[in-house]
């Protein structure tokens, strides 16, 4: 099951908590990985941990010419590219009444905008290859709403949608568009909370624990093997029964 | 028929899965040949590879017939 061998798969956000997990999956089932993200030393360091079949391709999603020379550099690098997972955010948390056009503007870049290019980027060559996956990586945020993080939750829903319309674009020529929604998981992003802010969080999961990154990357996984075939244009939620939507 | 036309046509039949004789001039991807947007889409694809040229959204778009297509690779290539 979930066999990647022969399969190239490029990850953005390699360098974070969730995307290195990612990575790590996808590579030990077999695919070859091309690391992206904007520091190179972590990205070097988890391509030195994977061994063969790991590149690091590094790029600044905030520029819009680094995201388009980025599939083809990764696709250059393994041969060809049957896998993108979107996993590349940030946060730039504020009231809304407080919140700049900046902070807006920043989050709907990398994590929106950037990510539709990749996707277009990456179509020509899964075309051909009648064979893609793209799974991208959303948020609960999204679905529910956060106070301070309007922001942030406009561009995970905006994801969902971008997904769901590319999901019936490209079905008949087998391609697959899912994204997978996190709750909270245990990563550098979510350690900025402060303890209050942690049990408030815990409060509301009924798995009573933070996620963590390996449950996500066992998600991608799964949508980005050939047994997720039949599936498109679905959200995975992972987020321990926090929200069931 | 030239040899461009030829080269087009057959990607045309192969992408399509379309009879040749059904390839005439005016004949629309779409209209006449079952082609849907993406379909048309992939064609110029195909085309821009075969021949080597680089065919803009806005040129793509009046592209709508087998003969649009060979007379439009004929003048760019």
């Amino acid at each position: 099951m979930f066999d990647l061998t022969g399969k190239t798969a490029l990850v953005t956000g390699a360098s974070g908590g969730i995307g290195g997990e990612i990575a790590k999956a996808l590579h030990g089932a077999g695919a070859k990985v091309a690391l992206s993200g904007t520091r190179v030393e972590p990205l070097e360091a988890l391509a030195a941990e994977l061994g063969a079949g790991a590149f690091v391709c590094p790029a600044n999603l905030s520029d819009p010419d680094s995201v388009e020379a980025l599939p083809k550099a990764a696709a250059a690098a393994m041969g060809s590219l049957d896998i993108l997972v979107n996993n590349a955010g940030i946060t730039r948390d504020n009231l809304f009444m407080r919140m700049s056009d900046d902070e807006w503007q920043s989050v709907i870049d990398v994590n929106l905008t950037s990510s539709f290019r990749l996707m277009r980027g990456v179509l020509r060559g899964m075309m051909k290859a009648r064979w893609g996956r793209i799974v991208t990586i959303t948020s609960v945020v999204g679905q529910t709403g956060n106070p301070g993080q309007g922001n942030y939750a406009a561009a995970k829903a905006g994801l969902v949608g971008m997904s769901k319309s590319l999901a019936y674009e490209v079905a008949s020529r087998g391609i697959t568009v899912n994204c997978v929604a996190p709750g909270f998981i245990a990563t550098a992003m979510t350690d900025k909370l402060n303890d209050e802010q942690k049990g408030k969080i815990l409060g509301q999961i009924p798995a009573g624990r933070m996620g963590l990154p390996e449950e996500i990357a066992a998600a991608v996984l799964y949508l980005a093997s050939p047994e997720a075939g039949y599936v498109t244009g679905a959200t995975l939620s992972v987020n321990g029964g926090m929200a069931m939507i | 028929m030239s040899d461009i036309a030829d080269r087009v046509k057959k990607i045309v039949v192969e992408h399509l899965g379309v009879e040749e004789e059904k390839v005439t001039e005016t004949a629309s991807f779409i209209d006449d040949l079952g082609a849907d947007s993406l379909d048309t889409v992939e064609l110029v694809m195909a085309f821009e590879e075969e021949f080597g040229i680089e065919i803009p959204d806005d040129a793509a778009e009046t592209i709508q017939t087998f003969g649009d297509a060979v007379k439009f690779i004929t003048e760019a290539a």
